[in-house]
């Protein structure tokens, strides 16, 4: 099962390899990884989802917290509030499958954000089960490349982190 | 005032309370050499960065103090690193400092150019690279601080050659550290207090673990007080020997691989496990599916990651240990465990003095009466410290020590070649304290340069090498479990006596029982180092000793069919 944790870093260099080098020295898998900004200048932000059948998220934060460019981590368990992942997919569309392409993305709340001969890329927004279920949709037509975020994180409510 | 970056780092350095470092110069270094000699330090010149590296951290364990290394970049750097990953597992408190390439350098392949904060990152505590001089000084100071806090451990710091020669207007700053984190000071609550003190009420076979932590949280009163006022027997890891008496009526002594049989025992049949400020290492527990079925665990420690990582905890408490046994002291109440420590006491039995008694007496000497001896003729005050392998393991059983940091020794990462060097850092630390290296033919001669440190400093240690002819250790495991087939152990080792005079230092053979305490005496009473090459019994080994990975009752004992018994007169 994904497993949710944020983890508020310093923005210094290296500090990405720390959390990566971590991970790979302990064995721990990781799902996704996103890293950005946060209001606070200085501090990055990082989502982090592990699947917690095998890796387990008590010990992951505790030994983020040894790790001094570590400020705070937050665990938002298998369900976080606000979780967000984006695609960008490309799909080949020969001629009688441009329609069959925008209905998807009509009935997906997608967006076409290039076309031309012979592909068109659409973007997807949304909590990482609705991405992986247009991606799903988008399958048969073809997909030629593909990108995903990774998914983001926050609590719902006045709980603030930075 | 206007200061180098070279300067700065021994201001900080000075200001801090170094008075002793150890390195090798080099030269990404060299503006820091250069004005080193302005400032009142005591440079110990290393014959090998690695060297460098075990005498600072021998000089934090035996001093409670931080140990600082020095070297160049490139090779110099490398070298350090399995004194770093040694001083990481056994959470010592090291700062390294290295010179690295100018900075317009970096990332170019540049001459004695090499990552040494990527390549240490998994075993440091933290590190620093600093490109510029003003950032110097908080890299210094936190890396110090950082050293020492919490759970100690190595941190680096690695300085551009053009950070240490531009200079600025300095002024310094001894404030507190300002780290972003904020260091949350764990306190334990009362709740887990109370429920730690309910498990020790009702339990009828208690029994304490304690290891390092005691000894790094200076907890030796307190754990007394406690051990005392809940009646509870005593075991201790590798590095926890000394932080409670060996002649403590409740003390059990040393538990895990080849700890004591009736240790293990007891452990295996004990309904409550006490475990202050040791982490359950694969070495201590055995099988950790069959380790203490039967109890429950009360589990103190200052690094929370340490908590149900080898062993769930029924009470996990994250705090200073010293701090948190007074706590505790507060909410236990005297307990009676008479039938537990009668029983194990019969266990135990006369086991040790047997064991040595046991030994045929056909001419051979053994280090376990190499061991025992030093042990009598210094009056088990010397502080000791040890390589890693078989002697290491005698020395645990033989050696019986009665005071805090009076065993130094590789136990986590078990480096062969910590011995002599961190002798030498331990002897510079507390140089009122008897130093004795004890190491085996194979770990000496790894770092058996530093002997010519030992000469050239006028450093006296007395150098106690256990001579079988093998590398001992790794040939018991082939005589255990690869049918005596000795791959690469068989060792023929230089003459040891001639090595010691090439120093200008005295050497001794010593070939039977008889000579022991004679040659001891004679090195005791030489103002410099002395090495005494102890020809043991080549096929020796160490007894008892679970298996890697077995259940921790299930230990092999020493053949008893084998065994005469020998004079007691001397024992």
């Amino acid at each position: 099962m994904n497993h949710t944790l944020v983890a508020l870093v310093e923005d210094k260099p290296g500090v990405l390899n720390r959390v990566a080098s971590l991970f790979r020295r302990r064995a721990f898998n990781i799902e996704s990884l996103s890293v950005g900004r946060t209001a606070e200048p200085g501090v990055s932000r990082m989502t982090i989802v592990i699947d917690s059948d095998q890796t387990n998220a008590e010990r992951v934060t505790a030994y983020l917290y040894k790790l001094v460019n570590v400020l705070q981590v937050d665990d938002l368990g298998a369900e976080p509030g606000i979780a967000r992942d984006l695609a960008l997919v490309k799909v080949a569309v020969s001629n009688g499958d441009r329609p069959a392409l925008l209905r998807i993305v009509d009935e997906t709340r997608a967006h076409i954000v290039d076309t031309s001969e012979r592909t068109m890329t659409v973007e997807i927004t949304g909590e990482p089960p609705h991405v992986d279920a247009v991606i799903g949709r988008l399958e048969p037509l073809g997909i030629v490349e593909m990108v995903r975020t990774g998914q983001v994180a926050m609590r719902r409510g006045d709980a603030a982190r930075a | 005032v206007k200061r180098t970056g070279a300067q700065i780092i021994w201001e900080c350095l000075v200001r801090e309370g170094i008075s002793t470092v150890f390195g090798y110069p080099g030269g990404a270094i060299l503006p820091a050499y250069d004005a080193m000699l302005d400032y009142p330090i005591r440079h110990v010149l290393v014959r090998h960065e690695q060297g460098a590296t075990h005498m600072a951290d021998g000089y934090a364990r035996a001093g409670g103090g931080v140990g600082v290394a020095i070297a160049t970049s490139g090779p110099g750097a490398t070298n350090l690193v399995t004194g770093i990953a040694t001083a990481q597992m056994d959470s010592s408190p090291m700062v390294c400092i290295t010179g690295q390439v100018p900075s317009r350098l970096i990332g170019y392949d540049a001459f004695q150019e090499t990552d040494i904060t990527g390549i240490t990152l998994p075993i440091t505590k933290h590190n620093y690279l600093v490109t510029r001089v003003e950032d110097i000084m908080p890299a210094i100071r936190e890396a110090l601080y950082i050293a020492q806090a919490g759970r100690p451990g190595p941190v680096l710091v690695d300085i551009t050659k053009d950070a240490q020669q531009a200079s600025l207007d300095w002024q310094w700053d001894g404030g507190p550290i300002q780290l972003r984190k904020e260091r949350s000071r764990h306190a334990p609550t009362a709740a887990s207090l109370e429920r730690a003190a309910e498990l020790i009420r009702h339990a009828r076979k208690p029994l304490i673990l304690a290891g390092q932590g005691v000894q790094q949280s200076r907890a030796y009163a307190e754990l007394s007080a406690f051990a005392e006022l809940t009646d509870t027997p005593v075991a201790l890891t590798l590095l926890g020997l000394g932080a409670f008496p060996a002649s403590h009526p409740l003390n059990l002594g040393m538990m895990g691989m080849h700890g004591e049989a009736w240790v293990n025992h007891a452990i295996q049949e004990a309904d409550l496990l006490l475990a202050f400020g040791m982490r359950f290492d694969d070495r201590v527990t055995g099988n950790t599916r069959t380790y203490a079925p039967q109890a429950k665990k009360i589990h103190i420690d200052i690094d929370p990651s340490e908590l149900n990582k080898n062993v769930a905890a029924d009470v996990g408490i994250v705090g200073d240990l010293r701090e948190t046994l007074r706590d505790l002291l507060d909410v236990v109440g005297r307990c009676d465990h008479a039938p537990w420590i009668a029983y194990i006491r019969a266990m135990k039995g006369d086991t040790a003095v047997r064991d040595i008694q046991r030994m045929p007496d056909d001419g051979h000497l053994y280090a376990a009466h190499v061991i025992h001896d030093i042990w009598r003729a210094t009056d088990g005050k010397a502080l000791v410290v040890t390589d890693v392998g078989q002697h290491q393991m005698w020395e645990a059983q033989y050696y019986h020590h009665e005071s805090p940091r009076s065993l130094i020794t590789s136990g986590g990462l078990g480096t062969m070649g910590f011995g002599l060097p961190a002798a030498i850092g331990a002897k510079l630390a507390r140089p009122d304290a008897e130093v004795w290296a004890i190491v085996g033919d194979g770990g000496f001669q790894m770092t058996q340069a530093e002997l010519s440190t030992a000469a050239q400093e006028g450093v006296k240690v007395n150098v106690a090498i256990i001579n079988n002819g093998y590398l001992g250790m790794v040939r018991q495991w082939q005589e255990f479990f690869y049918e005596r087939r000795y791959a690469a152990t068989p060792l023929r080792s230089p003459d040891f006596v001639k090595i010691a005079e090439a120093h200008g230092l005295a050497g001794f053979r010593v070939e039977s029982r008889g000579q022991v305490l004679e040659t001891v005496k004679q090195a005791r009473e030489n103002d410099g180092t002395v090495l005494i090459d102890f020809r043991v019994e080549q096929e020796d080994s160490v007894y008892p000793m679970v298996p890697a990975g077995a259940d921790l009752h299930a230990m092999i004992r020493r053949p008893v069919s084998a065994i005469a018994e020998t004079a007691a007169d001397l024992i």
